[in-house]
């Protein structure tokens, strides 16, 4: 087996074509991951013990199944129940809701870390329940979570792959197809590798970076 | 309808099986400075929480301005009020902490036109007027855009007072605010309230464990035990002259432990 240059440039195209629809994927799935982990922490914390409970349970369900399972289930299964998805929008809400359940224990562990006090002096300014997580608590309580967060944003980004499964044309799904086609899977997988790595390498000093621009001012 | 600004009557307060306020009964005249005094655990520090929904109670009414602070009426009954009617009552009431509770995200001059601007609709401009003339007042105007972390101690309760007063409340409550101060700070924040006991007609109460201060500054000192008034009185008498035991003790403590009366 030798590495064929000639085939690496002719596929070329095709994969970064792939790279940009799993960095779509992943930049989306991460805003859906921040939005929706940030909706499970606070319900989580409702005055209502059925919202908290019934969030709770969700959560759980969703982090105690696997992501492809849940990709299935989106793809193949809500259509039955007239629910049609695009594989990429199947593949965001999929990867977005499971990693969310991750992200909400995130959040909900940076909005117990701020100090009682901040609650109560916004009581004593009299601020609104939502004033006080408006302008108090999350802008305090977001900045020292960033890091982590980060963390499960460049995870998720290796798990783009999954959405293959579900015909979203990825990277991984690119690759996989020139390399049916041409009876080669060197070139292909090897480059597949290295795009997500390098795309890793340039995650992990931005990662340092957010969190130097992040660190706690207390 | 009558001349008090805050009514407690038979108020009750417990965590858990623990009652830490036992049917406490007292008023306060407007304007008038009241100084809470005694023990720790002994409730005073509870009863300002309480004043500022901090906490709620288990029995008893208070009154803010004859206005019923926990109930409101509807329907010709009482029932528990609803946070529009405890945001109405607190924009009477203005609290500073032992801790400041400043909010360190944001800038001296931030954190006192924040609730202006957010509860009363005041405008930018406005509000960042008056702040500076609350700092000027707390002799910090040079510190309006330092973030709390920059700031020592005493700074920063000087600060969390001016917070306070930008709310224009009728009702100051005082917190044990020099307890978490290095001796040498305490006093440039106790002549801060020492000016606005002298300048303004607010309703102050202070929990405090400076017992000069209190004798000077207080029109009226109650002595707290067990979640109970033990004695009350104008501070020659009370602190020259008590006539209950546990107040005597309380002072000869407190005297032994080196503070001036």
């Amino acid at each position: 087996m030798e590495w064929d240059w000639e085939f690496v440039r002719e596929i070329m195209p095709t994969l970064l074509d792939g790279l940009r629809i799993t960095l779509l994927a992943t930049l989306l799935g991460s805003m859906l991951a921040a939005a929706a982990g940030l909706g499970f922490a606070l319900l989580r914390r409702s005055k209502s013990r059925a919202v908290a409970r019934t969030t709770g349970f969700v959560v759980e369900f969703i982090r105690g199944t696997p992501l492809l399972v849940q990709l299935y289930f989106l793809f193949y299964v809500l259509p039955e129940l007239g629910v049609l998805l695009s594989p990429l929008t199947a593949g965001v809400v999929g990867l977005g809701l499971h990693y969310a359940t991750y992200t909400s224990e995130v959040f909900r562990a940076g909005i117990d870390n701020t100090p009682r006090g901040q609650w109560e002096a916004a009581k004593a300014c009299n601020l609104t329940p939502y004033q006080t997580w408006r302008h108090i608590i999350l802008p305090q309580a977001i900045p020292p979570m960033i890091p982590a967060l980060a963390n499960y944003f460049v995870a998720m980004f290796k798990e783009t792959p999954l959405l293959s499964a579900i015909t979203v044309i990825e990277l991984m799904s690119e690759a996989r197809s020139v390399a049916n086609s041409n009876y080669r899977y060197l070139e292909p997988m090897t480059l597949v590798g290295v795009l997500f790595l390098c795309i890793s390498l340039i995650a992990v000093p931005a990662l340092h970076l957010l969190e130097r621009r992040f660190r706690p001012t207390r | 309808m009558t001349d008090t600004i805050i009514d407690i009557d038979c108020v009750t307060k417990r965590y858990g099986s623990h009652t830490v306020l036992k049917d406490l009964c007292f008023s306060v005249r407007p304007g008038e400075k009241l100084a809470l005094i005694g023990p720790s655990g002994s409730g005073k520090t509870t009863i300002l929480r309480t004043l500022m929904t901090l906490e709620t109670i288990e029995g008893g009414t208070i009154r803010i301005d004859g206005e019923n602070l926990f109930q409101m009426e509807r329907n010709g009954r009482l029932v528990p009020a609803d946070e529009a009617h405890l945001h109405r009552m607190r924009t009477k009431i203005g609290m500073v902490f032992q801790l400041f509770n400043l909010f360190p995200h944001k800038c001296v001059l931030d954190n006192i036109t924040l609730a202006p601007m957010l509860t009363k609709g005041v405008k930018k401009a406005d509000a960042e007027r008056r702040a500076m003339e609350l700092l000027d007042l707390v002799g910090l105007a040079d510190k309006a855009r330092a973030m709390p972390a920059q700031l020592s101690g005493g700074q920063k309760q000087r600060v969390a007072i001016a917070r306070a007063l930008a709310l224009q409340p009728r009702i100051m409550l005082f917190d044990e605010v020099t307890s978490a101060l290095d001796p040498e700070l305490v006093e440039e924040v106790l002549s801060v309230m020492r000016m606005l006991g002298s300048t303004t007609d607010m309703t102050m109460l202070l929990v405090t464990h400076e017992m000069s201060f209190a004798h000077d500054f207080a029109d009226r000192v109650l002595f707290f035990d067990r979640g109970r008034i033990v004695e009350e009185g104008p501070p020659d008498v009370l602190f020259t002259n008590p006539s209950h035991e546990r107040t005597q003790t309380f002072l000869k403590k407190i005297i032994a432990a080196g503070q001036r009366i």
